[in-house]
C-alpha cells in the first residue's frame, strides 16, 4: 500500500521537476561561465532518483504481491517464482512504460556528466529537448497508464503473468532492448540541439558516435534475446518470423546501423551533415512508431498488453508533435556546412559508406512497407491481409549479394580518393570462396546458381575479414570484427535454412515412427507438479541414420493462473546442429502432435550476433583518430 | 555551362530518384504476389469461383469436429453461419482446441474443403485474432 503511494507521488515529483529543470536550464542558457550550472545536473540526478524510487516501489509491490495495486493484480500471482515476480514488473504495459521513463532520465543524466567538453549551450538545449520527451512520457504514464492505480475491494489473488513470458531470456529482453530503443532519444535530442547551434561538425560526430554505438549495441543484443526466446519458446523452430512486432525493432536497428556508418564520414570529413541529422530523427521516430504500433493494439502479439485506444491516440499525437517540431527545426536552422570539404572521388570510402546507406534504406523500406501496408489497407478498405516471410525473403535475399560484396571491398578504400589495392589477393580469395561454395552446396539445393553466388559472396566477406583480423595486426579491429560477425551471421542463416529438416507427425505413447533417416520412439509420459503449473513430460528416443540414440524430453505445461497451455521444446545443442523436439496435445485425443527438427549451425547465429556487438563494443572503447 | 558541383549534384539526384522508383516498383510488384488475404467461412461460401491463391481462414474450431490420426488433423472451422472442412497435416499450436478461435493458412480445394499448410499459434486463452472476432460477429 505504502509502496504504491510513494511510487505514485515520486512520479508526480519527477514530472514537476521536469518543469523546474527546464526553467533553471533556460536561465542558465544565457548566463556566463563555460560549464553548466551544477544545479542543473543535480536536478537531473534528482529526477532520475525519483523515477528509480517509483520503479523500485513497483518492483516491491510485485515482490510482495500487493494486489491493491491494479498493475500487480493484473500481472502477478502469489505462486509465481520470485524471479518472475520481479521480471513481471516490466512484463506489462504500465511497468514497461515506467522502464521507458527510467531509461530516458538515466540517459540524459549520463549525457550531462559525460559531455563536459562540449559547448554549454548545446548541452542545455539537448537537455531541453530530452525533457520535452520526458514530460510527454510522464504525462502518458500518469494520464493513461498509471502503474499505481488502487483496487478496491482488495482481491485475494492476482490474475498472473502470461506463462510464455515467464522465461529467463524474456525477463532481460525488455530492459536491454529498451536501453537501445530509448537510447536513440539522446541521439534525437542532441542532433536537434546541434542543428540549432550549428554544431553538426567533426567534434560533434566524435562525441555523438559513442551514444549511437551504445544504443546500437543494446538494440542488437536486445533483438537477439527476443529472437532466442522465440526460437525455443514459440515452438516453431525458427528464430525470425517477420512478424510486425519483430519488424518494428528491426527498423530502428537498420537506421541506427546506417547512422553508425555515416557518422564515420562526419567525424572524419565533416560531410553528410544533413543526412546524419535526418537519420537521427528517423531512428527515434521509428522507435516511437514501434511503441505506438505495439502498445496501441493495432498489431496483435504477445507485446500487446491491453487494447486501449486512448493510449494509441496519445502516442500518435505526441509522435506528430515531435516529428513536426524536429522537421521544423531542421528546415529553419540547418545550414549546409562549408562546401569545400564535400568533394570526394567516386572510388572512395565515402562512396562505399553511401552505398551501405543505400542498402540500409532499401531494407528499411521493404520492412516498413511490409509492416505498414496491411494496417493501411485495413483502415482504407477493411480488407484483411497479411504479408508473409516470402515477401521479405524475395526482396531482401537477392540484394544481400551486392551488399556483401560491397561490404568486403568498401572498408579497403581510402578516404577522398582511392584505388583498389591487392587486386590479386582479392581475386584469389574470391575464387577460393566460389569453389568452396560450389563443392559444399553442389548436392544440397535445387537453385544451385543463386545459392552459389549468394554463399560465395558471404564466404568472400568471411575470408577477407578473417584475413584482416590476423594479418593487419588488428588494425581497425572493431569494423573488421563487426563485418566478420555479419558474414558469419549470413553464412549460418543460409546454411541453417538450406540444411534444416523436419518431421511432423501425430503419435501415441509407445509408438514408433520411422522415416528415411531414422526413427522416433515415444517411450512414456510422466507428470510433474510445480507451484504454478502441472506438466506432462514426454520421453522420446530418437535414432539418427548412424544408429546413434539421443533422448529428448519435451514438455507440455498447464499453468494454473492464468490457465494457459504451453509447450516447452527440448533442444540438444551442439556446435554443428540443434536437435529440436516439441509436442502438442489436442484436448480429448490420445495422439500427440510432434515436430522434430534438425537445425544446423543454430548456435552460430547467436555467436555471430554477439561478435557483431563485440565489434561495436571495441569501437566504443578504442582510441582511434589521434589528432 | 554548369559547374562540376552542379553536375555532380544532378547525377546524385538522378541516382537517388531512379533507385527510389525501382525500389517502389519492386516492392509493389512483390507485394502483389505475396499478400495473403483473410476470409471467413461465410465469405468463402459466397465466392463465385475458387481462387488458386493462398488464403487464411479464421473462425472457431467446431465442437466435436476434430479428428486425428497418425498423419492428419482434420476439423471444421465455423463462424456460426457457415462452416468449412479443414484438412491438415502438420504441427498444431498449443492452444488449438475445440471451441476456440483458430486461423488456418492454405489453399481452397473447393467451397467445402480447405487444404491447410499452417495453423497459426495463439498465446492466450482469451486472445482472439481481431479478424476472427469480426468474422464471428457479436457471438
Amino acid at each position: 500500500m505504502l509502496a504504491t503511494q510513494i511510487g505514485y507521488y515520486s512520479l508526480i515529483l519527477g514530472l514537476l521537476l521536469s518543469i523546474v529543470l527546464c526553467s533553471v536550464s533556460m536561465k542558465d542558457l544565457n548566463s556566463r561561465g563555460k560549464q553548466i550550472n551544477q544545479n542543473v545536473i543535480s536536478l537531473s540526478f534528482l529526477q532520475l532518483v525519483f523515477v528509480i524510487v517509483s520503479f523500485l516501489c513497483l518492483i516491491l509491490s510485485f515482490i510482495n504481491s500487493d494486489f491493491s495495486n491494479e498493475t500487480v493484480y493484473n500481472n502477478s500471482h502469489t505462486t509465481k517464482p520470485l524471479f518472475y515476480k520481479i521480471s513481471g514488473t516490466w512484463g506489462n504495459h504500465e511497468g514497461s512504460l515506467l522502464l521507458w521513463l527510467l531509461v530516458l532520465t538515466l540517459f540524459i543524466f549520463l549525457f550531462l556528466i559525460k559531455s563536459r567538453e562540449q559547448p554549454k549551450k548545446y548541452r542545455i538545449i539537448t537537455l531541453l529537448f530530452q525533457q520535452l520527451i520526458i514530460i510527454g512520457f510522464f504525462l502518458f504514464v500518469l494520464m493513461t497508464s498509471n502503474p499505481f492505480n488502487y483496487l478496491f475491494p482488495l482481491p485475494t489473488e492476482g490474475l498472473g503473468l502470461n506463462p510464455i513470458l515467464q522465461d529467463p531470456a524474456l525477463a532481460i529482453h525488455p530492459p536491454i532492448l529498451y536501453l537501445g530503443y530509448v537510447g536513440t532519444s539522446i541521439i534525437f535530442s542532441s542532433s536537434l540541439s546541434a542543428v540549432t547551434q550549428n554544431y553538426v561538425t567533426k567534434e560533434w560526430g566524435q562525441h555523438i558516435k559513442k551514444w549511437v554505438l551504445v544504443s546500437w549495441i543494446f538494440l542488437t543484443i536486445g533483438i537477439m534475446l527476443g529472437s532466442i526466446w522465440a526460437y525455443y519458446e514459440l515452438g516453431w523452430g525458427g528464430f525470425w518470423f517477420w512478424d510486425p512486432v519483430e519488424n518494428v525493432s528491426l527498423m530502428p536497428w537498420l537506421t541506427l546501423t546506417a547512422l553508425l556508418h555515416c557518422i564515420l564520414v562526419l567525424e572524419r570529413r565533416a560531410a553528410l551533415t544533413s543526412w546524419v541529422v535526418i537519420l537521427s530523427i528517423t531512428t527515434f521516430t521509428l522507435s516511437m512508431c514501434g511503441t505506438f504500433l505495439v502498445r496501441s493494439g493495432i498489431l496483435n502479439s504477445v507485446h500487446t498488453f491491453a487494447n486501449d485506444p486512448a493510449r494509441g491516440i496519445f502516442i500518435l499525437i505526441f509522435l506528430f508533435i515531435l516529428v513536426i517540431l524536429s522537421l521544423g527545426i531542421f528546415f529553419l536552422f540547418h545550414k549546409e556546412s562549408d562546401k569545400k570539404t564535400n568533394n570526394f572521388f567516386w572510388l572512395s570510402r565515402e562512396t562505399s559508406i553511401l552505398i551501405n546507406n543505400w542498402f540500409m534504406m532499401y531494407f528499411l523500406s521493404v520492412v516498413l512497407i511490409g509492416t505498414v501496408y496491411p494496417i493501411f489497407l485495413d483502415v482504407i478498405s477493411n480488407e484483411k491481409i497479411s504479408v508473409g516471410p516470402p515477401f521479405y525473403q524475395k526482396l531482401i535475399v537477392p540484394f544481400l549479394i551486392p551488399f556483401l560484396l560491397f561490404m568486403s571491398l568498401g572498408p579497403r578504400l581510402k578516404w577522398i580518393k582511392s584505388k583498389i589495392e591487392n587486386k590479386k589477393s582479392l581475386i584469389i580469395y574470391f575464387l577460393i570462396s566460389v569453389m568452396l561454395t560450389f563443392f559444399i552446396i553442389k548436392n544440397l539445393t535445387t537453385d544451385l546458381l543463386f545459392y552459389t553466388v549468394l554463399v560465395s559472396a558471404a564466404f568472400f566477406l568471411f575470408f577477407t575479414t578473417l584475413k584482416e583480423l590476423f594479418i593487419r595486426k588488428f588494425n581497425n579491429v572493431s569494423q573488421t570484427m563487426a563485418h566478420f560477425g555479419f558474414s558469419l551471421l549470413i553464412l549460418s542463416i543460409l546454411f541453417n535454412s538450406i540444411l534444416s529438416s523436419e518431421i511432423i507427425t501425430n503419435i501415441r505413447v509407445g509408438e514408433k515412427y520411422s522415416y528415411s533417416k531414422g526413427e522416433i520412439f515415444f517411450k512414456k509420459i510422466k507428470e510433474r507438479k510445480e507451484s504454478n503449473f502441472n506438466s506432462i513430460i514426454a520421453y522420446f528416443e530418437i535414432k539418427d541414420e548412424n544408429g546413434k540414440i539421443i533422448e529428448l524430453k519435451p514438455e507440455i505445461r498447464v499453468y494454473n493462473q492464468p490457465i494457459i497451455i504451453t509447450s516447452e521444446a527440448d533442444i540438444k545443442t551442439t556446435l554443428l546442429e540443434d536437435k529440436f523436439l516439441v509436442m502438442n496435445l489436442v484436448k480429448g485425443n490420445e495422439y500427440f502432435n510432434i515436430r522434430y527438427q534438425i537445425k544446423p549451425f543454430m548456435i552460430w547465429i547467436w555467436i555471430s550476433v554477439i561478435l557483431l556487438s563485440i565489434g561495436g563494443l571495441i569501437s566504443l572503447f578504442e582510441k582511434r583518430y589521434e589528432k | 555551362m554548369y559547374g562540376k558541383k552542379v553536375k555532380l549534384r544532378f547525377l546524385f539526384l538522378v541516382l537517388v530518384l531512379t533507385s527510389l522508383i525501382l525500389t517502389t516498383y519492386l516492392i509493389l510488384q512483390s507485394l502483389k504476389d505475396n499478400v495473403v488475404y483473410f476470409q471467413s467461412p461465410s465469405e468463402i461460401k459466397s465466392l463465385t469461383e475458387i481462387n488458386k491463391k493462398k488464403i487464411r481462414i479464421g473462425g472457431m474450431v467446431k465442437v466435436q469436429s476434430v479428428f486425428i490420426n497418425s498423419t492428419e488433423v482434420n476439423f471444421i472451422i465455423t463462424d456460426f453461419k457457415n462452416e468449412i472442412n479443414v484438412l491438415y497435416s502438420g504441427a498444431v499450436p498449443n492452444l488449438f482446441t475445440e471451441g476456440k478461435g483458430v486461423v488456418a493458412e492454405g489453399f481452397l480445394k473447393d467451397k467445402n474443403y480447405f487444404l491447410a499448410t499452417k495453423i497459426l499459434a495463439k498465446h492466450d486463452e482469451n486472445y482472439m485474432p481481431p479478424e476472427v472476432k469480426e468474422a464471428i460477429g457479436d457471438k
